[in-house]
């Protein structure tokens, strides 16, 4: 008898198949005494020798190079002389062996971090490492993503990025999770590949191992114990509508032709450069990832460098360049930035031009000269403006160095309540909803149990856009949104409705959202934005606008 | 003791797949090979987690030493790879 489970549904689609479950990571037993500590040192080195071989076998088959480079050097943390040193020591002082990897892997662990940037990311690398070798010690199943041999919807509580760098697009069929919200790793992660996805459905965590379920990534739902038949059913119509909908091409356009951009959001050329999809040019180009990976700020020009590349490979010459947008949330070790309680409301986005006016100077010059290097007309905008004083200032060192076109991510309510005076001061806004949410809802971005409050068909949020959108309106300049709300092809009718000028999103939503958009007209659009405002809760909304929700 | 001097080339410096490449490299010397950062602590350069802890990115000088009969073939090697972009390599299967 098939059931129906509710989720929050994050990336459309629809797929079926067996569950298939990520394994928790093993709780540390008490400690226990050890009689033998060369058997104990032996178990010990064995369980790290058997997660180096498995990691490098999975290393071999990893579907691409970045998860292959990962795997391999995951494989080479196991196997490393100076972790073995640690576990020997540990054993020798009279640990288990389960406690004295632990302890190893900790100690590690913090010499990762302090190196900070990039390579503190690699501390998720030894916890995996860590999991794994605690789970060979004491026979539980290999945590993180499973291989069962065939292909499978992967249910998790949630999951990391650690999680998921090595998922098998040909086997993982559609993500599932029992937490996790609309704006957390798994969704993104989700629309990103493409792969249908429901988060915070916590029932799917009573679902047993191998249950035939199907997935509706639009509606949210998953549909348990339905037959062998019907999922091979729900497969091959998945399959031949992603064939039809990936075929698709040509600017956005409601049935009426009322044009609205299609924009992809990219962190580098490298996002551009293989995927056939159709779009109108870059709507969210994010330069953090120069400056990630860095103890020293990257100089003049290499970023002159980057930035044209993405000028002259963006589709139609058009790229919305959105500075850099990291500080005590996103720390950057060249910054220097005092640590803070509360990053998410400290010194991020151009509130680090504060401090360290020079960095966004710098940006802004090599900005300028890649324009003028690749004939390209840039778009600019700074992230978390929050005043009209800071659009100003921001608007005044962008258009000196000879930047035409100057505008804001509305990211903080103060900044959507004061839509109609930033427009004074700039050339356009674009929406970041993921923060939007955050901040409008006091509701941090991955918190699990908070999913509902970050629901994008929130009326309060639609109605900030609304407001944004007016204030653009009124005055004839472009209001985007370039969240994650924008990949949703129901409620990109709703943003369309509120009169949003663009969507911008990751390539692999672009399809399924020109589709929407041109069974819909701006009538259609408008009514369902509409309803959307006028509703009390986002379920209400979608039931409203969707039929047979 | 010799020693060589080499600045990273690998544009997204010594880790992922350069420190991979590199620790394998210094493996198979069949000496020790230390590896450090200016002045700081020389670090075994055949244990992967060590050298990742250097930190050490595109455009930071690195110092090798090593001991013994070979020392200096040793470490020529091992310094011409650092002193190669070793991300925009091909990358040969495994």
């Amino acid at each position: 008898m098939a059931e129906t489970l509710k989720g929050l549904g994050v990336s459309p689609g629809r797929a079926a198949g067996r569950i298939c479950r990520m394994a928790a990571p093993p709780e540390l037993p008490a400690s226990a005494p050890v009689a033998d500590a060369d058997a104990e040192l032996g178990r010990a080195l064995d369980a790290l020798r058997a997660t180096a071989a498995e990691l490098a076998e999975r290393a071999e088959k990893a579907p691409d190079a970045d998860a292959r480079a990962i795997l391999e050097a995951q494989s080479f943390i196991a196997d490393d002389p100076g972790l073995h040193e640690s576990v020997e020591a540990g054993v020798r002082s009279g640990k288990d062996a389960v406690h004295a990897i632990d302890e190893a892997c900790a100690h590690h662990r913090r010499a990762l971090l302090a190196a900070g940037g990039y390579i503190a990311e690699r501390a998720a690398d030894l916890d995996d490492v860590r999991n794994r070798a605690v789970a060979a010690v004491l026979g539980l199943p290999v945590p993180g993503v499973p291989s069962p041999g065939h292909p499978f919807v992967l249910v998790a509580e949630d999951l990391s990025p650690a999680d998921t760098v090595n998922l098998d697009p040909d086997s993982v069929l559609a993500l599932v999770t029992s937490r996790g919200g609309p704006t957390s790793h798994t969704a993104i992660l989700a629309r990103a590949r493409g792969l249908p996805a429901v988060v915070a459905c916590r029932e799917v965590s009573e679902v047993g191992e191998g249950t035939w379920v199907s997935v509706d990534g639009l509606r949210g739902e998953v549909e348990v114990g339905i037959g062998e038949e019907a999922a091979a059913e729900i497969q091959r119509l998945a399959e031949a509508e992603r064939r039809r909908t990936s075929t698709s091409r040509g600017p956005g356009r409601t049935s009426d032709d009322h044009p609205v951009k299609l924009l992809l959001n990219i962190g580098s050329a490298a996002d551009l450069a293989p995927q056939g999809v159709d779009a109108e040019g870059v709507g969210l180009f994010r330069t953090e990832f120069l400056f990630l990976d860095r103890r020293e700020e990257p100089g003049y020009e290499e970023q002159v460098a980057a930035y044209a590349a993405v000028f002259r490979a963006a589709p139609g010459g058009h790229v919305v360049v959105r500075t850099l947008d990291a500080g005590t949330d996103k720390p950057l070790p060249f910054l220097g930035l005092a640590e803070e309680t509360n990053p998410a409301l400290g010194v991020r986005g151009l509130r680090v031009s504060r401090v360290r006016p020079e960095v966004l100077d710098t940006q802004l010059d090599a900005i300028a000269e890649a324009a003028r290097q690749s004939g390209a007309e840039p778009w600019v905008m700074a992230p978390m403006v929050t005043t009209v004083g800071e659009a100003a200032d921001f608007a005044g060192r962008a258009r000196a160095r000879g930047i035409a076109r100057v505008g804001a991510m509305v990211e903080v309510p103060a900044a959507a309540l004061r839509a109609e005076r930033l427009l004074k001061e700039l050339d356009f806004l674009s929406i970041g909803t993921n923060d939007l949410s955050q901040y409008t809802f006091a509701s941090d971005r991955q918190h699990g149990d908070l999913a509902d409050l970050l629901d994008p068909w929130q009326a309060a949020l639609l109605q900030l856009i609304a407001d944004c959108a007016a204030a653009g309106q009124a005055v004839g300049k472009p209001v985007g949104v370039c969240g994650e709300a924008a990949a949703d092809p129901l409620l990109a009718t709703v943003l369309v409705g509120l009169g949003v000028t663009s969507l911008s999103m990751s390539a692999p939503s672009v399809p399924a959202v020109r589709e929407s958009l041109a069974a819909h007209s701006l009538a259609q659009c408008r009514d369902n934005a509409r309803l959307a405002l006028g509703a009390d809760d986002p379920g209400q909304a979608r039931k409203m606008i969707l039929p047979g929700w | 003791m010799p020693e060589r001097t080499v600045v990273i080339a690998s544009s997204t410096g010594l880790h992922a797949r350069p420190a991979k490449i590199f620790v394998q490299a210094a493996a198979k010397q069949g000496m020790p090979v230390r590896i450090r950062v200016g002045e700081g602590k020389p670090v075994p350069a055949n244990s992967m987690l060590a050298v990742l802890a250097l930190g050490a990115t595109h455009g930071t000088e690195v110092t090798l030493d090593a001991e013994g009969p070979g020392a200096d073939e040793a470490l020529d090697s091992l310094a011409d790879l650092l002193a190669r972009d070793l991300d925009a390599e091909e990358t040969p299967h495994g």
